[in-house]
């Protein structure tokens, strides 16, 4: 029990995100080679559905922390609970999504556990009983591999979609621990007064299929087109920030080093010339599709296929293409 | 109000980087360096805070002997004190050891309402410094922001709006608060020639362990718990297929392999 893998489950006010159970599956193999379990942990108003869903997924137990504080996500609340938890049990890893939600929850319970923790993890491994992260540096033209020896548990963050998503099996149950601990409202400093939903349908970290588009664009007009190819394929919006700082496109969209990392199973790159910082965020991408009218652009040494010509000719042949093809 | 900015220096995004292998550290001292790109929205957000509310502007800034051209620039930028927080045994502190160190001075600074930082660096961007320092001295943590609203500083208040999964959220923290900002959240301005000559000419005061009252051993290589074990050069992706010839064709091609694929519905 001591070494067992703990996974934490992310969830936004009781509604359970597609991939909230994602690291269920890496988490087993750690435990496998640790010769533990994997367990999974979730804090909440009330998390039944949660804890129900996890043994589906593969935990082979969950604790769980309930009350009405926890009622929507707030850090400091929860990371109170997680630093209890994690305290009580120290189990020898605990993941967590490297989501803002994620990121700051571990943050913030590495810190009160007074230790040190590793971030945005691409790759996880256990050798020799210990485990070993890596994680990419410097817009990823470096590959760090970091250890966190004197820390238990060992907190990492896992970069979303790094790790396939563990297969279901809705006859698997197990045993849920509730834990009694309580936070009360006038010790928290933060209260969260709305949250308006983004008009960008589909987040771009989850997305699996993502066009995006770049200076080459010419104009805001040309994002139409874009979104036009986005839609016919179910994918989401993303832009280069030369896009983005010309005022054609959000913030929000902005994919690279100081934009959003994504790891698609498919890219689409328009206009996109391919500078490092722009790579550092969709390099990983399963399938890179490049259009460019120069042959020359960085952009094609990292593409999976490249389409030399003018976006305004190509995408809307592609579009055809795909509305014959897919019948729609 | 008193505003602190926590300022890093990172490597030039164009330079050549420097390791030190056995250690698994960055040879900062031979890297060309500039201030971490998320900094400066946070030390602009301080200066349009410092003009609608009034109030002194202290920045901060862990490392070496270099790290003092960040501070010069934010003195041309018209901050009020700056402070560089060195000593040999902050070497090598992983993000709890900088968050303790700069969680120290911001004590030793005394009565701060609100501190700037940025979502991450752009060097060991691990973009958890921000969330550590307000979990180390208890402050309101508000990260992910992209818009101050409000601040009623007679009452301690503040209002923010932050980008999350799926949405903005809109936060009311009590002060102090560590508010850590992304891109996109103001224009940072640049500094004028009188204010980089003035700047020029001020001794960097500094901040060492014994200062700060931190104890040596929980801080830089010492006290950290991660290690970077390995570094290495990931493969390149390898440039795939240039489709030739005509567009209908390369169309017809591009489409079927991606459909293909079974991602799209
Ligand atoms: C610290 C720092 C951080 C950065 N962070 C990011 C980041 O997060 N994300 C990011 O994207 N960038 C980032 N950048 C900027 C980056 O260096 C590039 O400037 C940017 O990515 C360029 O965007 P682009 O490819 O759209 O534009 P350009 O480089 O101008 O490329 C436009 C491309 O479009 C092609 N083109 C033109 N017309 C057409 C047409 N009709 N059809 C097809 N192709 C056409 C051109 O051949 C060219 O290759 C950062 C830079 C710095 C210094
Ligand atoms: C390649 C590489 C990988 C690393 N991996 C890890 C790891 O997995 N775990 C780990 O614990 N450490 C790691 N480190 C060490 C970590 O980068 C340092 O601890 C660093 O001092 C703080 O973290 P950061 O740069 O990631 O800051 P971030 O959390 O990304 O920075 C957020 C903000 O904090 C403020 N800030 C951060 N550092 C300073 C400073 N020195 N002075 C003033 N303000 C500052 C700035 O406002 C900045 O915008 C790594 C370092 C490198 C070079």
């Amino acid at each position: 029990m001591a070494n067992d893998v703990w996974v934490y489950i992310e969830h936004k006010d009781g509604g359970i995100a597609p991939l909230s159970f994602e690291l269920l599956g890496i988490g087993k193999a750690m435990a496998n080679d640790l010769g533990s379990n994997v367990c999974a942990f979730a804090i909440g108003e009330n998390v039944d559905n949660i804890a129900k869903e996890a043994f589906f997924y593969g935990a082979s137990k969950v604790f769980a922390v309930e009350g009405e504080v926890f009622k929507g996500f707030r850090s400091e609340a929860y990371a109170k609970v997680v630093t209890f938890l994690l305290d009580k049990y120290k189990p020898e890893a605990a993941l967590f999504r490297a989501t803002t939600q994620g990121t700051d929850v571990a943050a913030a319970s590495a810190a009160q556990l007074g230790m040190g923790l590793c971030t945005d993890s691409i790759d996880l491994k256990v050798e020799g009983g210990q485990v070993k992260m890596t994680r990419a540096a410097f817009g990823g033209n470096y590959s760090v591999t970091v250890v966190n020896e004197k820390a238990k548990p060992q907190i990492v963050t896992v970069r979303p979609k790094a790790f396939a998503m563990p297969e279901k099996d809705d006859s698997k149950s197990g045993e849920v621990v509730k834990e009694a601990f309580s936070v009360e409202e006038s010790d928290l400093n933060t209260k969260i007064l709305e949250f308006n939903k983004s008009e960008v349908a589909i987040n771009l970290v989850e997305a699996d299929i993502i066009v995006s588009g770049g200076r080459g664009l010419g104009n805001e007009d040309g994002f139409k087109i874009i979104k036009e190819l986005a839609a016919m394929i179910g994918g989401a919006v993303g832009a280069s920030r030369a896009a983005v700082d010309s005022g054609w496109i959000s913030q929000e969209q902005q994919v690279g080093q100081t934009g959003k990392t994504v790891k698609p199973k498919i890219y689409i790159a328009c206009g996109i010339s391919g500078a490092i910082q722009h790579l550092a965020g969709m390099r990983t991408a399963d399938c890179i599709v490049a259009i460019n009218k120069d042959p020359e652009a960085p952009i094609f040494k990292n593409a999976t296929y490249g389409i030399v010509g003018d976006y305004k000719q190509v995408v809307p042949k592609l579009i055809e293409k795909f509305k014959v093809k897919l019948n729609k | 109000m008193k505003i602190v900015v926590c300022i890093k220096q990172v490597p030039d995004t164009e330079a050549e980087i420097k390791w030190d292998i056995p250690k698994g550290t960055l040879k900062r001292d031979s890297i060309d360096t500039i201030p971490n790109p998320f900094d400066e929205f946070a030390f602009e957000e301080a200066l349009l805070t410092r003009e609608n509310y009034d109030g002194d502007i202290v920045a901060i800034s862990m490392g070496p002997e270099k790290a003092n051209d960040v501070l010069r620039n934010a003195l041309a930028l018209t901050a009020n004190e700056v402070y560089r927080l060195t000593d040999d045994a902050f070497a090598g502190s992983d993000t709890f050891g900088t968050a303790s160190v700069l969680a120290a001075g911001i004590k030793k600074i005394g009565d701060v309402d609100l501190i700037f930082c940025g979502k991450q660096s752009t060097d060991g961007s691990t973009g958890v410094v921000g969330a550590e320092i307000a979990s180390i001295l208890g402050y309101s943590p508000l990260t992910y922001v992209s818009k101050i609203r409000q601040i009623d500083a007679a009452n301690k208040k503040i209002v923010v709006e932050r980008v999350i999964e799926g949405g903005t959220e809109v936060v009311e923290a009590k002060l102090p608060a560590v508010v850590s900002v992304i891109k996109g959240i103001n224009e940072p301005r640049l500094p004028n020639l009188m204010g980089i000559r003035k700047a020029a000419k001020i001794e960097i005061p500094q901040w060492n362990a014994d200062d700060l009252g931190i104890d040596k051993g929980k801080v830089g290589t010492a006290g950290s718990s991660t290690k970077v074990v390995e570094i290495t050069v990931p493969p390149p992706r390898g440039a795939g297929e240039i489709l030739k010839g005509e567009i209908e064709d390369v169309a017809n091609i591009v489409t079927d392999k991606l459909i293909d694929m079974k991602v799209i519905k």
